[in-house]
């Protein structure tokens, strides 16, 4: 392989990005419209849930904790119900996503036995929302407990001390349960895959398109270096756009960033490597830009945005559809990406998806060298 | 057709089919250093196949194609490296600048340093491009953009050539200037191969490979073919009224073909008709037209290739 000639493909794939104002969209404009649309837009996080309550009880006592609801910016009062049989109805015409009943014996069992009951019946058409939500009422109980433990005890003359143990679903790794948290960290994998492989899908396709083909195929240049001059100058794109992202996530979505840069630096080369020979082998094999854009898109967006895991929890998937993530590269990334993000994982914690990465380069990369033939038939 | 003693190119046999279609067929021809061999044929002849195949860009169905000595389809690489290349159709970037063009094929050939900027500034010149460097290559017109695919691909400064209708959308004046460039490159011992189909350019090279349908038809320089392709002796015919001229040079012996040439006859007649010229006005007389100029012609290319092409045969599919 000679450098001088690597140089001049590079160089020379530069320029002509440079002077394409579509591929430069793709490369400078799109990272960032992706990010503000999926940082925005794939917001999953439920506010101002509606809630119908049923006070049975109707003490004072009750009413205390209906409005500690009230004051969740989660939650918002929206009915107070008669009778219980009038709760499926509010959740049928979607009134409400919660109901709150509080037993007529509420105060009085607590009272009694320090343990109180409170039923909660959630609308779980949406699982992710539907779970949110019952860890956000769980929350809500829990400060209200505490609070009332505090007070009985000052009742009897004790000292008020926080209590010891606070029993309290948390929601580990990103504590403040910011949906926003959970998917900017994957929009990464799905920008880069985007970009990566769209401008590459063009470099082969374009020579053919524009015949220009014809004289590079007469010179000595080798698949070798066609292939790594031809990558290396969006291996560059590529890293700028995850500074892009990276500079968005932390800057303007303010997702905590807990694990080490380098890592980082080494699981996105991998996948650049990944997505920049598969748009590689997608433009050598078809030969056409605008065909070679679509498979492109075909191979990455699609299955990215449903079966990588960025957005949609995997593990709440049918078991097949789990099965068949394990193909979609992205999917490791995706999970390095969150850990690294909100977990702080090294290398060696990773060291699972990274070998994925590694073999789906290497394989890739292989096919990519190998798929470019110096004939024009 | 005396082979040339150091052959730079050497084509035995070469055949090409695309599915049963028979694109080239049964080809052989030699170049030697310095010469300037020239395809001449109409659209479809097999011009370019030709060419890509020696440039190692189409693989040959059959024969032996052997370009300084190597065999191209054993290792195409070490023959791309000594070739230049301009294809029929313009195949350079046109979002570079003509610098930039030239500066890319000089990174892939490999040129480097002060080699480089003397390289370049040669190519510049022949390709009367200096001042227009920084130039889009696509905004260049027709007979621009042909002298920069031509500064490139000499650029690297190869022995070999190929020139694959490098005069096609060029006007007359510049089309010369080409051709004095193609000379000094082959007197600088450059062996070039250069298609056309303007048979006037045919004069400008030493020898001639007349192509029609995948045949190659005739070889030989411009001289030759016109004084010995024809088989035959060539004679004009002046006289009135010219239908009654060719049904009579029609029945005559000798006659191999008659065609009309503006307000003479063409007559091709056997060379073994010694002295054809007096036996054709006898004839003639005898048969009543005695008003007539007869004598020898020299045979135009043109005539040469009609000649030939129409006594070919026309089937093209390969018999297997
Ligand atoms: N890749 C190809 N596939 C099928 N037929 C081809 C191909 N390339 C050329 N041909 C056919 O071969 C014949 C010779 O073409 P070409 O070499 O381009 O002729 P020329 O250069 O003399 O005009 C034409 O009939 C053309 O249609
Ligand atoms: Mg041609």
């Amino acid at each position: 392989m000679k450098l001088r000639r690597v140089r001049a493909i590079a160089l020379k794939e530069l320029l002509q990005t440079w002077r394409d104002p579509r591929s430069l969209m793709m490369a400078l404009l799109v990272p960032v419209m992706q990010m503000l649309l999926l940082g925005y837009g794939v917001n999953l996080d439920i506010q101002h849930v509606p809630v119908c309550t049923l006070d049975e009880e109707g003490s004072f006592f009750s009413q205390a904790l209906l409005k500690r609801f009230q004051a969740s910016r989660y939650f918002e009062l929206v009915e107070a119900l008669k009778r219980p049989g009038d709760i499926a109805g509010a959740m049928d015409q979607g009134r409400c996503r919660l109901a709150l009943v509080v037993p007529a014996d509420f105060s009085r069992t607590i009272a009694q036995t320090s343990h109180g009951t409170l039923q909660a019946i959630v609308d779980a058409t949406d699982d992710n929302s539907a779970a949110l939500a019952t860890a956000y009422a769980n929350a809500v109980i829990a400060g209200f407990s505490a609070n009332v433990q505090a007070v009985a005890m000052q009742r009897q003359g004790l000292p008020v001390q926080p209590p010891a143990l606070v029993v309290q679903s948390r929601v580990w790794f990103n504590e403040d349960l910011e949906s926003r948290n959970f998917i900017i960290p994957g929009v990464v994998a799905l920008v880069l895959a985007l970009v990566g492989a769209q401008l590459t899908s063009l470099t082969i396709a374009r020579e053919w398109e524009r015949g220009t083909m014809e004289l590079l195929v007469s010179t000595p240049v080798t698949p070798m270096e066609l292939l790594v001059g031809k990558l290396a100058p969006y291996f560059v794109i590529g890293l700028l756009d995850a500074g892009i992202c990276l500079a968005f996530a932390l800057v303007w979505f303010e997702v905590p960033f807990r694990g080490a840069f380098t890592t980082l630096l080494v699981t996105t080369s991998l996948f650049l490597v990944v997505v920049l020979s598969m748009g590689y082998l997608v433009s050598v094999t078809i030969r056409s830009q605008v065909g070679a854009s679509q498979i492109a898109l075909l191979l990455t967006v699609m299955p990215i945005s449903l079966l990588s895991g960025y957005a949609f929890p995997i593990d709440q998937m049918p078991a097949p559809i789990q099965a068949i993530t394990y193909a979609i590269y992205a999917r490791y990334y995706v999970t390095i990406l969150k850990a690294v993000f909100l977990k702080g994982s090294g290398l060696a914690a990773l060291a699972l998806p990274v070998l994925a990465l590694v073999a789906y380069a290497i394989a890739l990369a292989w096919l990519a060298a190998r798929a470019f033939r110096k004939r024009i038939e | 057709m005396n082979a040339p003693a150091a052959a730079e190119i050497v084509v035995e046999r070469l055949q090409k089919r695309f599915g049963r279609f028979v694109a080239v067929d049964e080809v052989s021809f030699e170049v030697g250093r310095g010469q300037i061999l020239g395809f001449l044929g109409p659209n479809g002849a097999g011009k370019s196949t030709i060419i890509r195949i020696l440039c190692g860009l189409l693989r040959p169905s059959a024969g032996s194609v052997r370009v300084d000595g190597i065999d191209v389809s054993r290792d195409p690489e070490a023959v791309r490296q000594r070739i230049g290349y301009m294809s029929q159709k313009f195949s350079l970037y046109a979002d570079l600048t003509v610098a930039e063009n030239l500066r890319f094929y000089g990174g892939i050939y490999g040129v480097r340093g002060a080699a480089l900027g003397a390289r370049l500034r040669h190519a510049l010149d022949i390709a009367g491009l200096a001042g227009r460097e920084q130039q889009l290559a696509g905004t260049l017109a027709g007979g621009w953009k042909q002298r920069l695919a031509l500064g490139c691909a000499i650029l690297h400064a190869p022995h070999i050539l190929f020139l694959d209708e490098p005069t096609s959308g060029v006007d007359p004046l510049s089309r010369r200037r080409f051709w004095d460039l193609i000379h000094d490159l082959a007197a600088g011992g450059v062996s070039v191969i250069v298609s056309t189909h303007h048979m006037d350019e045919a004069e400008y090279c030493n020898r001639i490979a007349l192509i029609s349908q995948g045949r190659l038809i005739a070889l030989g320089s411009p001289g030759e073919l016109r004084r010995h392709a024809l088989g035959g002796v060539l004679m004009r015919v002046e006289g009135h009224p010219l239908e009654r001229l060719l049904e009579r040079l029609r029945g005559f012996p000798a006659t191999r073909d008659v065609a009309v040439f503006g307000n003479a006859v063409h007559v091709l007649l056997d060379a073994a008709a010694a002295d054809d010229e007096a036996a054709l006005r006898a004839f003639l007389a005898g048969q009543g037209v005695a008003d007539v100029h007869v004598d020898r012609a020299e045979p135009s290319l043109e005539d040469v290739f009609v000649q030939l092409v129409g006594a070919q045969p026309r089937e093209r599919e390969a018999v297997r």
